[in-house]
């Protein structure tokens, strides 16, 4: 996995709630059986008409908007567990996903691909939105180092969580399956010692 | 004073991290055609075996056709997916392989406890977030991504964090024509899409009590909706009665012990959750949804929210959800004319489900402007609808019954629901395209299909209880 350690970029605004992961990648987009591609229909039925052509009004086709953090509103990912949305998301180009909320399953998707999701303030996350629609060259800047996003524009700063665990694996670039193949006899152990 | 999420938990841990997740034993992996192709990859490139050959049970579902199931499959891209999957269960040795077609095939959720590998007491995952199905059982369930089927399937375990514990306590006996299904979207529409969020849920109360397992499940089945890790119900007789004698569940003397142990899979009198609801079931009615998430949703005689009514912040999701269904703020949608009726998926395919159904639209006939497809959960489940002579019922009421999948939940196959088409549906989301792009799925339980499918429009199904 690749590592992720600070990152300043311009951002995508997304101000729409509950995205699902139905949105960011619709199901039959399913039936690969590798990880490549799923960035070209990323958001796909917002993206593209029926035809294939760009839908002007949605936010990837706006040619002012562009970076690599996407900002989102609140419940973002919600719905299916299904890892493609993080693999869209990744292969699309985005490094870090900014809500205020996001569904479990697809914040371990995101964090198992290199993907960092950062929980910030719904009073943050609008200044966000607020600085893209004044400046769209406004930048955020992710730090995972010391857990902090900054709005560039603004000179704001807050702290973001991510269990302890999880930072060294993106900082150092490992995944969990190392991890756990390295534990292996503590789980045979754990398997002979079973009494129920 | 442990929650029974406590109990199984807790039994469950290899070891912690600290700062850090959890490495959690699972005892059950459901794997299905979608989600697996890459993680077995992650494999062959990694030199790996599965681990535990015999704890993984393979189910082709996602991404079958639902007519036509004896021939080749028509989508070269469809039919790799499922030749790779049979592959993988070859190459890996995975004897416990059930694909189109096989008499155990079927919805992954649905075919798992009514074999039998579902039991009390277990952890469960499947690359699938409806995994919250077998929580029924009073296991430990929930839905998770390929990279960690592969850790799964390498190791036999999960690297989990530890959710809070939530509980719901449904109080009081359900009224005529409602069912599980109006209770969980009720519940959904109080707490939100996300309002589980972080949280395992158990559900208590006398309404849960009284239900059978299939009602169960579909409660369990819906936590994702909320946003919950998983939702559980512990253990009782109705549990035992439903397991006993099926195919993988203990036998003998082995099911002596197990019952033993399963008896003591209950939260204690003074356990303590981080957060509580209570409801009382007697103010449910027969509920649909009006929007494009699950959370979206109303009493079938009630009126959608007035934009007043709707949270400032989240005016824009809301105006951009009824644009997209056709709705208008403050509109009643009893009377509105509907082009499709779905009954299947894991939510509402079950046995109990299509004799809810048969049963309402026995003696009455389908409605003209209505197409309808109904897709039983698994191949048992259509063996049953035969054997119970339900096929002759909805034959008679101008009905057909297609071969068992996912079909038109998430309309990976053809089975998908034209542009701008009202279909009132037993499956578990509506969002945006999920029943095929420009498609617009309005949630119900079996009976409000039913009443929809016959009549033709959004009809209460009470009108026609006596």
């Amino acid at each position: 996995m690749e590592k992720f350690v600070k990152l300043t970029s311009t951002v995508v605004p997304l101000p729409i709630e509950n995205v699902d992961t139905d949105q960011i990648i619709p199901a039959r987009f399913l039936k690969a059986t590798n990880k490549e591609g799923f960035g070209d229909n990323l958001f796909a039925d917002w993206r593209y008409n029926k035809d294939g052509s760009p839908k002007d009004d949605f936010v990837l086709n706006n040619p002012t908007y562009k970076g690599s953090i996407l900002v989102a509103g609140k419940n973002f990912g919600s719905g299916s567990s299904r890892e493609h949305a993080a693999w869209a998301i990744a292969g699309y180009g985005f490094k870090v996903v900014v809500s205020s909320f996001f569904a479990d399953i697809f914040k371990n998707n995101a964090l198992n691909n290199g993907v960092l999701p950062v929980v910030v303030s719904s009073e943050f996350l609008n200044e966000i939105f607020q600085s893209v629609k004044e400046n769209p060259n406004a930048t955020l800047t992710v730090d995972l180092e010391n857990q902090t996003i900054t709005n560039n524009a603004t000179g704001n700063s807050e702290k973001f969580d991510i269990n302890a665990y999880k930072k060294e694996c993106l900082l150092k670039g490992l995944d969990d399956i190392d991890y756990l193949l390295s534990k292996k006899n503590l789980i045979e152990a754990y398997e002979t010692s079973r009494t129920f | 004073m442990n929650t029974l999420f406590d109990k199984i938990w807790d039994a469950h841990v290899v070891s912690s991290i600290e700062n850090g997740p959890t490495i959690l034993y699972i005892d059950r992996h459901y794997v299905h055609e979608v989600t697996s192709p890459q993680a077995f990859n992650g494999l062959r490139t990694r030199g790996l075996k599965v681990f535990r050959p015999l704890q993984t049970t393979l189910t082709a579902d996602h991404n079958i056709p639902t007519l036509h199931q004896d021939q080749p499959v028509q989508d070269p891209i469809s039919r790799n997916q499922l030749d790779t999957f049979e592959k993988n269960a070859k190459d890996f040795q995975l004897p416990l392989f059930f694909p189109m077609g096989h008499a155990k095939n079927g919805v992954v959720h649905i075919i798992g406890p009514e074999n039998g590998f579902t039991q009390p007491g277990m952890t469960i995952v499947c690359g699938d977030s409806h995994t919250s199905t077998h929580g029924a059982f009073g296991a430990i369930a929930f839905g998770i991504g390929t990279s960690e089927v592969e850790m799964v399937l390498a190791t036999q375990c999960i690297l989990q964090t530890r959710p809070k514990t939530m509980r719901i306590t449904f109080n009081g006996k359900l009224n005529k024509g409602v069912t599980a299904k109006d209770l969980a979207l009720y519940m959904i529409s109080k707490l939100t899409t996300g309002g589980a969020t972080g949280y395992f849920v158990e559900y208590a109360g006398e309404a849960i009590r009284n239900m059978n397992m299939e009602e169960r499940m579909t409660v369990c089945n819906l936590s994702i909706e909320m946003g919950a890790r998983g939702g559980m119900i512990a253990p009782d007789e109705t549990t035992f009665a439903y397991l006993k004698d099926r195919e993988y569940a203990p036998k003998g003397e082995e099911w002596n012990k197990k019952l033993a142990y399963w008896k003591t899979l209950y939260s204690d009198q003074d356990a303590v959750f981080d957060k509580e609801y209570t409801f009382d079931v007697s103010e449910i009615s027969p509920m649909i949804t009006y929007g494009t998430n699950p959370g979206m949703g109303m009493g079938i005689d009630q009126t959608i929210p007035t934009l007043e009514q709707v949270d400032e912040a989240g005016r824009i999701s809301f105006e951009k959800a009824l644009n997209y269904m056709g709705f208008r703020p403050g509109e009643k949608l009893l009377g509105k004319q509907i082009d499709y009726v779905f009954l299947g998926s894991c939510t509402n395919g079950r046995i109990e489900d299509f004799r809810t159904f048969a049963q309402f639209v026995k003696g009455k006939k389908k409605a003209d402007n209505v197409i309808a497809w109904l897709v039983p959960g698994s191949r048992k489940v259509e063996k049953q609808i035969h054997d119970e002579g339900l096929h002759e019922i909805l034959m008679e009421a101008g009905f057909e019954l297609r071969q068992p999948g996912c079909s038109a939940c998430l309309a990976m196959n053809d089975d998908k629901v034209p542009a701008g088409k009202y279909a009132v549906s037993t499956s578990n989301r509506n969002f945006e395209g999920r029943q095929g792009p420009g498609a617009r799925t309005i949630l119900a339980g079996p009976l409000v299909a039913a009443a929809a499918a016959v009549t033709g429009k959004i009809t209460d199904p009470r009108e026609f209880l006596s």
